[in-house]
């Protein structure tokens, strides 16, 4: 008699051995969920800021997941500075106008988008940040204008829940529907 | 050292390349592949294979629990219960810690009886047997301490009275006690130094078994005949043979393992743990898990003092010293018993013998989980008497008048 090419017993090894396959990563399912953020890790996903106490021409630093935003109250210098830097933010071209929504209040990410530092003030007429860890600069709308960093620093999503207080993590008004 | 002219050349492929210089795949071969199994292994042999997979288990799901447990006496509680609410996943692995304890003991003490049952503590497996007991000792230390890390009710008054244990040593008592928690009382001090220990203790365990199958694989798996095996007709290969019989035992067991888990995940153990911690009041019955109630009830049973003849030894020393003797007659197990035969088959009066002692066993059990009261105190002290005279009594007379059955030559002549 002839062995076919597929016999029993390769069906029996093969069923086992899907069967232990499966099992397995059926179990190791939850233990790898386990390692990302738990729900009371998401459940700090809003913060809120009264924007009242910050003077104009200054900026506050606030936490949000854990992370820093920079909340800064712009002068006029600020803006026309941001405005013309449209020209020259040329690694990620965006518009000032597209990352803020009022004005006068400029909302980004903290952490600089290299290897993650959080940028300093910058000395200069700018108006922006510097990196203290690789020399990245970002200009009076957080865009980078010298690297390593690649990519202007995140605008986060946040809404004005009055004229004096913003929460981020909610997206703004005008898109909430998405 | 073997001379480079002996090792076999290289076979083909990565596998030989490594396999070549650092010969682990022809080891893995010869002792999980090839190596040769009598073939008449019943269902009681699975149970060695049963208990290293959850000594996996256990690890693998404590090094997820450490990732979100926090060892101070202010913040486990709460952290424990965060990993039950807010962790992804974190009830299942805290369950099936927690289930995995209890159903590492029932597999554990299977494997135990089952040793007792065949013999296989006999020449030439005495230092197998030894290893095992070890693994026992520490088996149980670590889960004690493990049961403290969630800081309930329960932890902190089982820890309380178990480095009490301590106290019990004339002269030093004190002190010992003082040395084991770190602190007068169990306290923060206790806490971390339990955590660090049952995270480390584990992977000693992990050595320990190396050993024992180190000294397994010496004269190979007993069996239930207990003889010695010289045909190589007697022997099949561990693969697939026993790798699948195993499998088969591993799915039936992880069938009763869920169904703790997901069913009844705190039947075995107490409501008074998921209080937290109080110095102030002590739970009106405090009881150990259930793994360790005949032992429990060994401790309680000396409740006189035994005079000797220079002085007296008090009873809560010799409490004390009854428990851990209950473990440590183990170690003497294979001197104690020096009848010729191994298997209980052949053996009807240490076939009677061992079945009263395991049924003792249990009424130990039962009467380390009842409070010390009226007759309980009576049963108690009699199973404990029992517990010994199984040892030092029964098992030297046996050795001794049990007839010597005439043992088969091979595992398949017929016996009667």
């Amino acid at each position: 008699m002839t062995q076919p090419a597929v016999n029993r017993r390769d069906f029996l090894s093969l069923a086992t051995g899907a069967a232990l396959a499966v099992g397995v990563v059926g179990a190791a399912k939850p233990f790898a969920q386990s390692l990302f953020p738990a729900k009371d890790v998401l459940a700090l996903s809003t913060t809120e800021v009264d924007l009242s106490t910050i003077a104009l021409g200054t900026t506050r630093t606030v936490i949000y997941r854990g992370k820093v935003v920079f909340v800064r109250h712009r002068t006029p210098e600020d803006i026309a500075a941001a405005a013309a830097g449209d020209a020259t933010a040329i690694i990620e071209p965006q518009t000032d106008k597209a990352r803020v929504q009022k004005p006068e209040w400029l909302v980004v990410m903290g952490n600089c988008t290299h290897l993650g530092c959080v940028p300093k003030a910058a000395e200069g007429s700018d108006h922006g940040w510097a990196c203290p860890c690789h020399g990245s600069h970002f200009d009076a709308s957080g865009r980078v204008v010298k690297g390593p960093a690649a990519t202007n620093l995140p605008v986060p999503d946040y809404r004005f829940v009055s004229d004096t207080k913003i929460v981020i993590g909610l997206k703004p008004e005008d898109k909430k529907a998405s | 050292m073997e001379s480079e002219s002996k090792i076999p050349p290289a076979k083909k492929g990565i596998i030989g390349w490594i396999d070549h210089r650092l010969p682990i795949f022809s080891f893995m071969d010869h002792e999980l592949n090839r190596y040769p199994t009598p073939k008449n292994l019943n269902i009681w042999w699975n149970f060695g294979s049963l208990a290293g997979i959850m000594l996996m288990i256990m690890i693998i799901s404590g090094i997820f629990l450490a990732m979100n447990y926090t060892a101070n006496t202010q913040m486990a509680f709460n952290s424990v219960e965060r990993i039950m609410r807010d962790v992804n996943g974190g009830w299942l692995i805290r369950y099936l810690h927690m289930n995995g304890a209890s159903m590492f003991f029932i597999v554990v003490y299977i494997h135990i009886f089952r040793g007792l049952y065949y013999g296989s503590y006999k020449p030439p497996r005495e230092l197998l047997w030894a290893l095992g007991v070890a693994i026992f000792l520490i088996m149980m230390a670590t889960a004690f301490m493990g049961y403290v890390l969630p800081w309930g009710q329960m932890s902190l008054w089982g820890a309380e009275v178990i480095t009490n244990f301590f106290s019990a040593i004339p002269v030093v008592g004190e002190d010992l006690v003082q040395l084991t928690r770190g602190s007068f009382a169990v306290d923060n001090p206790t806490l971390t130094r339990f955590f660090a220990l049952h995270y480390l203790m584990p992977f000693l365990i992990v050595g320990l078994v190396v050993l024992h199958l180190v000294a397994l694989h010496r004269f190979g798996s007993n069996n239930p005949k207990g003889i010695d095996i010289t045909s190589p007709k007697d022997k099949i290969p561990f693969h697939p043979y026993y790798t699948l019989k195993d499998l088969v035992g591993l799915g039936v067991f992880l069938m009763f393992y869920s169904a703790f888990v997901f069913f009844a995940p705190d039947y075995l153990g107490h409501p008074d743990n998921y209080i937290p911690a109080n110095p102030l009041q002590t739970p009106a019955h405090i009881v150990p898990e259930w793994y360790f109630l005949p032992f429990y009830a060994i401790l309680r049973a000396i409740d006189f003092d035994i005079p000797l003849l220079l002085f007296t030894i008090d009873s809560k020393l010799a409490g004390v010293l009854a428990m851990f003797a209950s473990v440590l007659v183990l170690f003497f197990l294979p001197w104690l018993d020096r009848h010729p035969v191994r298997s209980a088959r052949f053996r009807p009066w240490y076939k009677i013998v061992f079945w009263l002692f395991l049924f003792n066993a249990l009424v130990l059990g039962y009467v380390g989980s009842q409070p010390p009261e009226g007759t309980m105190i009576m049963i108690g002290q009699a199973a404990t008497a029992w517990y010994f005279i199984h040892f030092f009594v029964l098992l030297p007379l046996l050795s001794k008048y049990e007839p010597v059955a005439t043992l088969p030559k091979t595992l398949d002549e017929p016996t009667i």
